[in-house]
């Protein structure tokens, strides 16, 4: 979509420059902490290693809840970019489509560029590595689709997204599994992790990268829960516009 | 009835006081403007912004502090992971909260919504509403320090009653922040060069020695993030939570008092820019 | 300068880069008086407002508002102003009434004075049963109001409105005319800018026409038309192909002629009689319609184009 363009900049720099950042700052700075006390917690592999296809999929998380949020309520509200297209014989499905494919597109790009930099951290161990991009991408839309479907239905910004990503992505990338095995929580906040799309993201990009020993139900079981999400996302959001615009 | 009542006392009162060019010694007005709009806004944003720290607190602290376990504090002796990163997250919410007051904020309200057109017509001049936006910015900022210095306090992080200091400190930290992001905020012109705000902020916030000793990096760099202002907040909230001083205190406090200073005189310098076109 | 003179500008120029937005413009405002810009969109009127206010820094020329240069003196300025800005800048934060005690206390005023004075502006805005409703929930005409109301707050002696009525339907204008006329009344001065011959001719005792950053012409909207324009006007259509054809074989009638694409104006005293010798040429119009000249027709005469493109 052409209006990606102006923000191709940005873009850029948040889909190399972040990626650079966290890594060096967590996967380098903060493993010296943690490697010297206790390497057997991340089951072998380096702290490095064990953040890295974490912090791939929160990213695609972060990057998802942005495109999913302001975006979609503004093509109603402000921009009415919705409404442009409208007036042509598209249907509001089709509308939604495009706007889900160009957000997935970025995804893909983002999370081949985290993988390639990644690579040159030495951070993706495994042949496997590169499975790790559609599942960021799976786990961007298992996040944003449900997202999605709540913008459309919003008419007013109340500082709802603001909520959202305060109660909601925050506490999803802080509590998944992302610095730390989901196990060293106490079992009162752990469920956070299994509901939460960034977590089964994180678990299946570790079995690629690095080969992550897992028992395989389990494995499948993240991938099920992810294509659930985005599923009943996806029905929603259909509704949703189909209702606001009113075919 | 009459709307101009001749000779009005309070009217001719208002008008014979004393004014200046771009200050009208009134900024309380646009304090209480800003707490009589508080009030109608959704607090839940507002008591989002003390959570996010938390969250971190609790997560990074609680989670990675079991894996870290103890590690050397400022003084040389072993404290909790989570004792040592707290300080640290009150520092960084302290910048974000003051950052976004005085940047996306200002903008804002400059741009979009219209506020200082209005105020600007009325007798408050450029001064007052900067003045006035800051204080609000920095009584939100001691607000949200005292629900985390509580949050540290019920998880037992409060070992020493110099750690209580760390709430005017982290006043100071955002009045920092505040004063500088302002004067910025007078050269942007459209949202992208907001954006740019950000890029400088991410590194600051992973690097500054927030999550793991400084030692850690090449001497270079160590120089570098010395040289940023979050690092000194930081280190001057690690050092009184376990209510350790030294001549590093001094350093610390004075890199502020110098940035407030420059952010005042480059604020006030900027404000025409800022707010008459 | 005059001892009631209130402002007075000097060559006051603003340059947005290249561009004079207000092209060396002198004009002078007496205490009580009401003076009006008139000119098109665009021309520099709400430029030379915000200088007024002092919220625009110009670029060179003089200007004083009561003895006082509004750049070096901002804030005292202001204190004796009440600003009606083009666009509604209300605070949506805040309650109806907030807005007026919110607005008030910039001016540094007591609340013991702005409770009983917002409820007085309540009422003369016809807002009194929407005092704590959210300004978001008002009408056009209402949050115009309310601006108005909101800017005699501090009882000001001099009053400044942009385009008081655009966008405005014509019930609710003529309720804000009569509100301001009733200030006007009371000894308030007032400056309104508009590109409304009827607003100008209504409201203001004496004005300037202004086009492109420069003063065309100045005085009572009656003296105006006196001297540039006749006492009737004369309009015909005869469909929109023959207008300028038309034109040539009219010429002679009246003092002046003016072939717009939709119809051709003649300027005569006496419009009947030119009809008359229009239809004794053998010319027979679709319509025709003889009107009192108006401020319109002194721009046009001013500057060859209409005041509403």
């Amino acid at each position: 979509m052409r209006v990606f363009r102006g923000y191709a900049m940005s873009i850029l720099l948040y889909s190399v420059g972040m990626p650079v950042a966290y890594l060096f700052a967590m996967g380098v700075g903060l493993a010296t902490l943690v490697d010297a006390n206790q390497a057997a917690a991340f089951g072998g592999v380096s702290y490095l290693a064990f953040i890295a296809p974490a912090l791939l999929v929160s990213a695609a998380v972060m990057t998802s809840s942005g495109e999913f949020s302001y975006p979609v309520m503004a093509g109603f509200k402000w921009r009415r970019t919705y409404y442009g297209p409208h007036a042509s014989p598209l249907v509001p499905q089709q509308i939604a489509v495009g706007h889900i494919m160009a957000v997935t597109l970025r995804l893909l790009f983002q999370s081949a560029a985290y993988l390639g930099i990644m690579a040159l951290f030495g951070a993706s161990p495994s042949p496997w590595g590169w499975v790790s991009i559609p599942v960021a991408t799976l786990s961007g839309l298992a996040f944003g689709l449900p997202l999605m479907a709540y913008s459309a239905s919003l008419k007013q910004d109340k500082g709802q997204f603001a909520l959202v990503q305060r109660f909601i992505v925050t506490p999803l990338f802080l509590f998944s599994g992302t610095f730390f095995p989901l196990d060293t929580l106490p079992l009162a906040v752990r469920w956070i992790g299994w509901i939460s799309p960034v977590w089964h993201g994180t678990e299946l990009g570790r079995v690629f990268s690095y080969g992550y020993d897992e028992d395989p139900l389990l494995t499948i079981g993240h991938v099920v829960f992810l294509l659930a999400c985005a599923g009943v996302g996806w029905t929603l959001t259909q509704r949703c516009f189909v209702r606001r615009m009113g075919t | 009835m009459s709307v101009m009542a001749e000779g009005h006392e309070a009217t001719e009162a208002a008008r014979a006081r004393k004014f200046g060019s771009l200050y009208s010694r009134n900024a309380s007005a646009v304090v209480s403007r800003g707490l009589m709009a508080t009030r109608s806004s959704n607090w839940l944003v507002m008591a989002s912004g003390f959570l996010e720290p938390v969250l971190f607190l609790v997560s990074m602290g609680v989670g990675l502090g079991s894996i870290v376990g103890p590690v050397q504090g400022p003084s040389g002796q072993e404290i909790s992971y989570a004792a040592y990163i707290a300080p640290a997250l009150l520092a960084v919410s302290a910048m974000n909260g003051a950052i976004y007051d005085s940047t996306w904020n200002v903008f804002f309200k400059m741009n979009f919504a219209k506020l200082y057109q209005g105020m600007l017509y009325t007798s408050l001049g450029p001064l007052d509403v900067a003045m006035g936006e800051i204080f609000l910015a920095l009584l939100r900022g001691l607000l949200y320090a005292t629900g985390f210095t509580a949050v540290m306090g019920m998880m037992g992080l409060l070992t020493t009653p110099w750690a209580l200091l760390m709430m005017p400190a982290s006043v100071l930290i955002a009045f920092g922040f505040a004063s500088f992001g302002m004067g910025v905020t007078s050269f942007m012109k459209t949202f992208q060069q907001m954006d740019w705000v950000n890029f400088f902020l991410l590194p600051m916030f992973l690097f500054s020695a927030t999550f793991y000793p400084l030692s850690v990096y090449p001497e270079p760099i160590q120089w570098l993030v010395q040289a940023m202002p979050l690092w000194h907040g930081v280190e001057l909230l690690r050092q009184i939570s376990v209510g350790s001083f030294g001549p590093a205190t001094v350093v610390h406090i004075g890199y502020y008092l110098v940035m407030i200073l420059v952010g005042i005189l480059l604020t006030t310098g900027r404000l025409r820019a800022l707010f008459l076109k | 300068m005059k001892p009631d003179v209130v402002i007075a500008a000097h060559k006051l120029t603003k340059k947005y880069g290249d561009l004079a937005a207000v092209d060396g413009i002198s004009f002078e405002v007496s205490a009580g008086e009401s003076f009006g810009l008139l000119g098109p969109n665009g021309a520099g009127k709400s430029t030379t407002m915000k200088m007024i206010g002092g919220v625009s820094q110009r670029t060179s020329g003089q200007l004083s508002i009561m003895g006082l240069d509004p750049e070096s003196h901002g804030p005292e300025v202001r204190a004796h102003l009440g600003v009606v800005p083009q666009q509604d800048n209300l605070d949506e934060e805040l309650k109806v009434r907030e807005n007026l005690l919110v607005y008030g206390r910039y001016f540094g005023l007591p609340l013991s004075y702005l409770r009983p004075k917002a409820d007085e502006l309540l009422e003369f805005a016809q807002l009194t049963e929407k005092a704590k409703s959210r300004v978001d929930d008002l009408s056009g005409g209402m949050k115009r109001r309310l601006t108005i109301a909101r800017s005699l707050i501090n009882e000001p002696r001099i009053l400044l409105l942009d385009e008081p009525t655009t966008g405005l339907d014509p019930q609710a204008r003529h309720i804000l005319w009569d509100r301001l006329f009733r200030l006007k009344e009371q000894g308030v001065t007032l400056i309104l800018t508009t590109h409304y011959m009827d607003e100008a001719e209504q409201l203001c005792d004496r004005l300037i026409v202004v086009d492109k950053g420069r003063i065309m012409a100045e005085g009572s909207p009656s003296s105006l038309i006196r001297e540039h324009s006749t006492r009737e006007v004369l309009e015909l259509r005869f469909g929109s192909e023959r207008n300028t054809r038309i034109g040539a074989e009219l010429q002679g009638i009246g003092e002046r002629l003016e072939t717009l694409p939709d119809r051709v104006l003649i300027y005569a005293d006496d419009g009947e009689a030119a009809l008359e010798q229009v239809t004794a040429r053998g010319l027979h119009p679709l319509t025709s319609l003889v009107r009192r000249s108006s401020l319109e027709d002194v721009f046009l005469r001013l500057t060859g184009r209409s005041l509403v493109d």
